[in-house]
């Protein structure tokens, strides 16, 4: 007679676990954990299906409980939903992060020696190093910010930079985010939730805290303020409940202790000052994380129909009266035309080889590269050069004809917004899926800050899809997030 | 501290006062009906007429039964004051202010109202019923001692409190005035005379709606009577629930906000007529009337401190001398 198998006896059977040719974070071959990931594959197996779901269960209720949300856009009527998480944390051994650690430094540098380059004497384009259509289609491009030089030279100060690990476990950049960058609260509740699931596993590990991130963050936005005095009146600015950010706006205030505030808060007043309206009166404010787009900044020189800027903002920022953080126009350079050109911005500012590899990619806007990638759509992906969250891209493999014949009028009717890129697998790690373990997809985004000083977060937002076989990870596309922990090695 | 927060923290504190006192009334009406005799009617509608929702109400509050105004009071959505809706106005509010508070006040709330939402349908059972009301109590309880002893005693703080003590203010009068309309007619000359039998369990019950027959004893001394009970629910000033003493408290607080003389002199007006009310004549006639003008006043407190203080008139004002 066939036994039924119940909860209890189910365990995870790491010797049935098939992540394929992609690489694995966790398991090397099937039965085989990587060095570092030992205790944590052993624990997970000695524990019975039905504890799994038990610590399964707690997660979603601290999630629940801690109120951690996204909004999704379409989801009419529903403010907030509940983050998708996965309990099995992605290991990175520090070795290896601490490399990608110097990497990402190293292309922050150039990318804000560049947009600074831009908006002033414009070197590398008179070098003919990158050409100019660059920047004058780019839509990102501010020509209201030309002259402008914010201090230490520095327009994006929080980036979050996407990287997948390709075949062979090598990290690539996919892209680089400069201008409101999101994810980084769940970074850091990701980390909390685990705490709380599995506090047993932080005896055996030496992972490196994420807790730093509010007060690195602070420090790098007070060492903008335009005043020099010992405490700069900061505030996070925020479209309002209704974005999918909102979350984040208000933990990232809350961690700080600034003011989140929202546009109707500021005004500028007749000295060109930036003030918040308090019980008070007005009150100087000095430094602004600003998370709403340029365009939505401030209806004086941008949107007129803005409800959600400031007017007047555009004039006190480029008096220096306030600083912004990221700066007005910083996306020209988060543009995925732009980002081929990366390699050779490093090596033009900086003379140094590029640490981290772009992945390579094919610029429509040339007629050979287009007429390449019009051939090979089945087997590329093509991306907007402007878009964000994973709208309006095509990835060949998975698409029908017909897409990828409406796909190609696209491309043609306006080459320079695309380019394109093969298929690079995603690496895999484990998700646990009815008391079992199934590889899923996954990236990773670092946060990377530069004011005076840099610094980059350990680890960051591992993203998950959690469909099988997706690749796309995107949260507002039903993508979930694991904990990420950076391992020291004994 | 911004405006526009100063606004929702101010609500945030209205509207967890509000879930208590529509938890309270509730389960206290559910409880004095098991007191009384069959025979005996005592109207749920009066519960709607004390809430003033009587408008959102689309059925005679008069022969309204159990189960219509418990879902109205609790569950319907479709009530700006039910508690379902206090408590996700109150969420909202917190999710809005919640960089200001302690992280576990927003987690609280946050809970509560899972809790709520989850149990919508069971409040008209008396026996869940009163499981989940006193679970509301004690976590808005929890919630005033959290923030007491985990938050800064600022100017979030304290407006907090004044939420708190004017929505207070406002429902203690609205529970004597109901008080009044139901058993001032028994009332003998004199008003301390005999009582019908069922009149003072009926005064007992709206002394225990605000927790107050306990302290109503220790400090009165004498049977329950409707002079001494009105007078010790307006004029009390130790009893927390007492308007005199939610007065006192919004006095309090008001000293430690900038731009407050407005405020405060409209308070100190109310605290006059409060004091120099002669209740013994009020309850011969015109305490009803008497009622409304203080319950009008503390309508009014409110719209002193949204002009002070508040984000959309201080626009209003800053376009006007533009």
């Amino acid at each position: 007679m066939l036994k039924e198998v119940t909860m209890s006896e189910m365990k995870i059977d790491w010797q049935d676990y098939h992540s394929g040719h992609f690489y694995d974070e966790l398991i090397s071959a099937p039965g085989r954990p990587r060095p570092e990931t030992k205790h944590l594959i052993q624990y997970l197996a000695s524990l019975s299906g039905e504890e799994l779901q038990e610590r399964k269960l707690s997660a979603e209720l601290a999630i629940k409980t801690m109120g951690i949300s996204f909004t999704v856009y379409s989801d009419a009527g529903n403010i907030d939903r509940e983050w998708p998480f996965d309990i099995i944390p992605r290991i990175i051994p520090q070795r290896e992060w601490q490399k990608t650690e110097r990497g990402l430094i190293q292309r922050l540098t150039a990318l804000n020696l560049f947009i600074n380059d831009i908006y002033n004497d414009q070197k590398i384009i008179k070098n003919k190093v990158v050409p100019a259509y660059l920047f004058e289609d780019s839509v990102n491009f501010r020509k209201e910010c030309m002259g402008m030089k914010p201090a230490y030279g520095v327009w994006s100060h929080i980036c979050g930079s996407d990287l997948i690990r390709d075949n062979h476990g090598e990290f690539f950049v996919l892209e680089d985010n400069l201008r409101v960058p999101s994810g980084v609260s769940y970074m850091l509740e990701n980390r909390k939730v685990t705490k709380r699931v599995f506090p047993e596993l932080f005896e055996n590990h030496n992972i490196v805290p994420v807790t730093d991130y509010p007060n690195q963050l602070f420090d790098t936005l007070a060492s903008l303020s335009p005043r020099k005095s010992d405490r700069p009146e900061i505030v996070v600015l925020t479209p309002g409940i209704y974005n999918s950010a909102y979350f984040e706006h208000s933990y990232l205030a809350q961690q700080m202790g600034v003011e989140l505030v929202e546009g109707s808060d500021l005004v500028v007043d007749s000295d060109d000052c930036v003030y918040m309206r308090s019980i008070d009166g007005l009150k100087r404010v000095d430094v602004i994380y600003r998370r709403i787009d340029d365009l939505f900044l401030d209806p004086e020189i941008f949107n007129p129909d803005s409800v959600l800027g400031v007017r007047g903002l555009m004039r006190a920022w480029l008096k220096g009266n306030v600083a912004l953080a990221n700066a007005p126009g910083a996306g020209v350079a988060d543009d995925k035309v732009i980002y081929t050109y990366v390699p050779d911005m490093i090596k033009y500012y900086l003379g140094e080889e590029p640490i981290l590899p772009n992945v390579p990619s094919y610029l429509c806007v040339d007629k050979k590269q287009c007429d390449h990638v019009l051939a090979n759509l089945d087997k590329l992906v093509v991306k907007p050069a402007n878009e964000s969250g994973g709208y309006g891209m095509i990835i060949g493999p998975q698409a029908s004809k017909k897409e990828l014949e409406e796909f190609a009028l696209r491309i043609k009717a306006n080459p320079r917004n695309y380019m394109a890129q093969p298929l690079i697998s995603l690496s895999t790690a484990p998700i646990l899926t009815n008391g079992n373990a199934e590889p899923r997809h996954i990236d990773l985004r670092p946060f990377v800050l530069q004011g005076k000083e840099h610094c980059v977060t350990p680890g960051g937002l591992t993203r998950v899809a959690m469909r099988k076989g997706s690749y796309v990870v995107n949260s507002s596309q039903g993508g979930g997030s694991k904990d990420t922990w950076i391992v020291v090695e004994d | 501290m911004l405006s526009r927060v100063a606004e929702r923290i101010y609500w945030l504190g209205r509207y967890m006062e509000r879930c208590e006192n529509t938890a309270r009334l509730v389960n206290v009406n559910s409880n004095l009906l098991l007191d009384l005799p069959s025979g005996v009617r005592v109207g749920w509608g009066s519960l709607i007429d004390i809430s003033g929702t009587g408008s959102y109400f689309k059925k005679d509050t008069l022969s309204a039964d159990e189960k219509t105004v418990v879902h109205f009071m609790l569950a319907d959505k479709e009530n700006p004051a039910s508690l379902i809706n206090s408590l996700s106005f109150a969420r909202e509010n917190s999710r809005i202010t919640r960089e200001i508070m302690p992280m576990e006040a927003w987690e609280l709330i946050n809970d509560l109202y899972h809790y709520i939402r989850d149990r919508a349908d069971k409040v008209t059972s008396r026996r869940d019923r009163n499981i989940i009301l006193l679970h509301v109590i004690s976590n808005v309880q929890q919630f005033t001692g959290l923030l007491a002893g985990c938050m800064s005693h600022n100017n979030a703080y304290d407006l907090i409190r004044i939420g708190r003590n004017i929505e207070r203010a406002d429902m203690s009068t609205r529970i004597v005035d109901v008080g009044l309309v139901n058993l001032l007619p028994h009332l003998s000359i004199g008003g301390t005379e005999v009582l019908e039998p069922y009149d003072n369990i009926l005064w007992m019950s709206v002394l225990r709606s605000l927790s107050a027959y306990q302290m109503y004893r220790q400090h009165v001394r004498d049977r329950v009577n409707a002079n001494a009970v009105v007078s010790f629910l307006l004029q009390n000033e130790d009893f927390p629930r007492a308007v005199a003493h939610c007065l006192k408290q919004l006095e309090l607080c008001l000293w430690a906000l900038p731009n407050s003389e407005k405020v405060l002199a409209a308070i100190v007006n109310i605290q006059h007529k409060l004091d120099e009310a002669n209740l013994d004549q009020l309850l011969q006639s015109g305490l009803h009337e008497y009622i409304d003008e203080l319950q009008l006043e503390i309508g009014n407190l409110h719209f002193k401190i949204a002009e002070t203080w508040f984000l959309p008139m201080i626009m209003a004002q800053e376009q006007k001398s533009a």
